[in-house]
């Protein structure tokens, strides 16, 4: 607290330090340009450092802005005020429109499609005279007043700048803390596992690009406003590059980046003058340097050294409340029907028909050789793929066609073979995205999630490293994690694949009491192992495939010691395990 | 025939040849998307400088023959460099940092280039000095028929090249999967070395040869690159074939466009197309839908 009063009061100082001491028009001009440029950039913070997706047209949403104001202004003859409100709105719809057609395509794709809409305004901007007043561009845009106190002085006008640019910060460093936020980081970090989680991705996506191109938008209204003069130049490709550079060299992830990136490059110009018709070839190679040597920008830099030389703080367990979760198990009715489910991949039938009960509060275990579709299985189950036919009714709710993340909020929860975690977030976060879910029966706000979130690893004994990042957890442990994330989401039925993978003995033990201790929860569980040991020991029944087709079910000892099993899994002349 | 089909089947065969141009490139693309799964949005400034070395080879007096190879030795070079110094040192991480560098490179390229020639366009000279031929009525461009003879060549000699040679069998185990490349003793870095270097050589040529009709210009890489890029996706991410019909039903509409419809919009329609394609289906003409293991 004591260290945000002091940023503001610095902040403020900052912004009328021109009014003290005597400040050329020239560089008045470069400041405006840094601040309404730093605002547009921000939104790239939230699009590309948060939600991880690329985005190559933030440049168009600047000029929509840029142009309500320029054309509202002048042509159409409304208010500053009203044209900002127009501004911001086509900018936000545009980026919401662009961002719902394309936000389903990944990487490259979404790449080229905002450079092709890039380009598209761009030839409108140019070629639409009538209307956009063509490569002329439009002059004698005007300034707004507030209370009747006019901004045509530029002290008072970037005064008014820096206010909007301290809102966004402000805006955009609060972000990753809230729950749409931490939602984006964890699409960004593993998208599969987020979706699996119960998050919408597609949604979360769609968000972090609209916001993006609502700060684009915001950025474009005072830009133009600022310079009074405008043409399709300040809004083509090689400005949307220029966005992006300066939000990786100041650092995607932090809003301070982004206004560090912003001022830097903007900056920069004046101080390789000298270089003068080169400046922009080194411009590109830096680019590239910032990329090899500098991947998380100046300030990851920072906040990596930072970190460094920061020990993560034990986490006080003491207050922790036991986790409460209990699902009836009463019903005779099975939890988890599936009838001649069947999945193929072209011609190979990977899931061939398969019909099978799950009854409630069951430890229920799938086995089979390699290939024999047991993880097809459990992605099925999941909607990470869609059946081919058939169909699975989870708790009476037929859900062959849900989305993975309407599975999610009906508390189905799911662990991963190759361990699916949000590695940049910390073991606490990661938890928190699971509370996060649809539909989970908690209270409403943070304090409620990060309590469930201590309970759910209070529960697999982890909570004592709530604040460590994930990807510098040791294996077993982040497999204990992975399934705090699941029960933090109050799951009636757990998938887990080969929960006992890379675990040694002593962890395998504890894992099987972990799994018992669930079981006493009403959790049922569905898990696909390979270790015949923890099988015998935990589950109630098993179920063996091979070739994608069920060749056995029943309690471990009738199962274990049917000869097709033998045949098939342990091979004709198997030996213990396999 | 009539007047009617004497325009419509001259916009086609302006279309056509534009159309190779962009498959010529597209193919550089599918080549590296191919072996190393990212897209080098500097693809477009290999027929840049294709068509800038040219001009500087023809200004130093060499003759039209000597002059293409050395600018496509030159290329081929090149794109070794290319490999070394953008992807190389970014093969191990995710695709957007390698995207960005490539980005970067492409700023690099165009503007250090703008500082050896200067902003002017360069023309070139066509490759024969015959203006073009009548077919029918139809005026045949002698350099839009040498951009369409050099493309089938190419085309021929790349399906030779991968399909019939052992080089090529190793060229495609690396792009299936270089892990288990590496296991059999294939040199994977090489491999994908020589596929910058094949790329840059055929982006080369595609510059070399659309030069007499665009004229030399900074920027000329980049639209073809986004037309290529295009092509690509609508052919079908990463499929060879897909990428030289793609390109060509780009050309061809993009002439039609250009003649029945508007020519200063001329370059939105490839994008319009694109966009169509992205959202009915995204995964091309030959593409297939891959997703996402668990």
């Amino acid at each position: 607290m004591k260290k945000l009063l002091f940023a503001m009061i610095l902040g403020i100082a900052l912004a009328i330090l021109p009014y003290f001491i005597k400040v050329s028009p020239y560089v008045l001009n470069m400041f405006m340009q840094a601040a309404t440029y730093a605002v547009v950039v921000l939104g790239m913070t939230v699009v590309l450092g948060y939600a991880g997706q690329i985005n190559l047209a933030q440049a168009t949403f600047f000029g929509l802005g840029a142009y309500a104001v320029g054309l509202g202004t002048t042509d159409w003859g409304i208010s500053f005020w009203l044209s900002l409100v127009l501004g911001v709105a086509a900018a936000t719809l545009a980026g919401f429109i662009l961002g719902l057609t394309t936000l389903r395509l990944k990487g490259h794709y979404l790449a080229m499609i905002t450079i092709s809409f890039q380009q598209i305004f761009d030839l409108v901007l140019v070629n639409w005279i009538d209307f956009t007043h063509g490569p002329d561009g439009i002059a004698g845009i005007g300034r707004p007043s507030i209370f009747g106190f006019s901004l045509n002085d530029d002290r008072a006008y970037l005064l008014l700048c820096i206010l909007v640019l301290y809102a966004a910060i402000y805006f955009v460093w609060k972000l990753p803390q809230t729950e749409l936020g931490r939602a984006m980081r964890a699409v960004r970090e593993n998208e599969l596992a987020a979706e699996v989680t119960g998050i919408n991705t597609l949604k979360i996506k769609v968000t972090a690009f609209t916001m993006s191109a609502t700060l684009a938008g915001l950025g474009g209204v005072f830009y133009a406003a600022g310079f009074a003069y405008i043409s399709p130049d300040n809004f083509n490709f090689a400005r949307s590059i220029e966005f992006l550079t300066m939000v990786l060299l100041g650092g995607a992830q932090s809003a301070f980046g982004g206004a560090l990136g912003t001022g830097l490059l903007i900056l920069l110009p004046e101080w390789l003058r000298f270089l003068k018709e080169v400046y922009l070839a080194v411009y590109g190679l830096a680019v590239i340097l910032i990329m090899v040597f500098l991947p998380t920008g100046i300030w990851g830099l920072f906040s990596a050294w930072r970190a460094k030389y920061r020990s993560v703080p034990k986490t006080d367990v003491s207050h922790v409340k036991a986790l409460d979760i209990q699902i009836p198990t009463s019903d005779p009715e099975p939890i988890l029907k599936l009838d001649n489910l069947q999945k193929h991949f072209g011609g190979v039938r990977a899931v061939d028909g398969i019909s099978l009960d799950v009854s409630r509060g069951m430890i229920h275990a799938l086995i089979g050789p390699n290939g024999s579709g047991k993880t097809t299985i459990l992605n099925v189950l999941n909607g990470i793929y869609r059946a081919t036919a058939g169909s699975i009714v989870c708790d009476g709710v037929n859900i062959t066609d849900k989305t993975p993340h309407e599975r999610a909020a009906l508390g189905i929860g799911r662990t991963f073979q190759n361990i699916r975690l949000f590695p940049a977030l910390s073991v606490l976060e990661n938890v928190m995205v699971g509370a996060q879910r649809e539909n989970n029966p908690i209270d409403k706000g943070h304090v409620a999630l990060r309590e469930r979130a201590l309970s759910a690893l209070q529960f697999v004994g982890m909570a004592e490293d709530a604040e460590v990042i994930v990807q510098n957890l040791p294996y077993g442990h982040q497999r204990l994690v992975e399934i705090a994330r699941a029960l933090a989401g109050y799951p009636k039925f757990l998938l887990l694949d080969e929960p006992a993978a890379g675990l040694n003995q002593t962890e395998k033990k504890s894992l099987a009491k972990l799994l018992l201790r669930l079981k006493t929860h009403g959790i049922t569980i569905f898990l696909i192992e390979h270790d015949m040991s923890l099988i015998e020991a935990v589950s109630d029944k098993i179920t063996v495939l091979n070739f994608g087709k069920k060749i056995a079910e029943g309690d471990p000892a009738y199962v274990l010691r049917h000869p097709e099993v033998m045949a098939a899994y342990l091979g004709e002349a198997g030996h213990g395990a396999a | 025939m009539t007047d009617f089909w004497v325009t419509n089947f001259q916009v086609l065969f302006s279309g056509l040849a534009l159309g190779s141009i962009y498959a010529l490139v597209a193919l550089g693309f599918v080549l590296i998307i191919r072996a190393t799964n990212v897209v080098n949005f500097a693809q477009g400034d290999f027929a840049m400088l294709g068509g800038f070395a040219m001009v500087a080879f023809l200004a130093a007096g060499l003759p039209y023959w000597l002059a293409i190879v050395m600018a496509l030795v030159m290329m081929g070079v090149f794109g070794i460099i290319f490999n070394l110094g953008v992807y190389y040192p970014l093969r191990n991480r995710s695709y957007l940092p390698v995207i960005i560098s490539t980005l970067g490179a492409s700023i690099f390229m165009q503007n250090t280039v703008l500082y050896i020639f200067g902003p002017q366009p360069k023309p070139m000279d066509k490759v024969f000095a015959t203006q073009g031929i009548n077919v029918g009525g139809v005026f045949m461009d002698t350099q839009y028929l040498t951009i369409l003879g050099v493309t089938a060549i190419a085309l021929v000699f790349q399906y030779v090249l991968f399909e019939k040679t052992l080089l090529g069998k190793k060229l495609q185990a690396t792009s299936q999967d270089k892990d288990m490349a590496r296991l059999v003793g294939i040199p994977v870095a090489w491999m994908i070395a020589f596929t910058f270097c094949y790329s840059a050589v055929l982006g080369g040529l595609a510059g070399i040869l659309v030069s007499p009709v665009l004229f030399v210009s900074i920027g000329m890489g980049s639209i073809i690159a986004l037309k290529a890029f295009s092509a690509t996706i609508i052919g079908g991410f990463g499929d060879v074939t897909g990428a030289i019909v793609g390109g060509l039903l780009l050309g061809v509409v993009e002439a039609f466009g250009a003649q029945y419809i508007s020519v200063p919009y001329k370059d939105a329609f490839a994008f319009l197309l694109l966009f169509l394609f992205l959202l009915v289906r995204p995964q091309g003409i030959f593409g297939e839908k891959i997703s996402e293991k668990a």
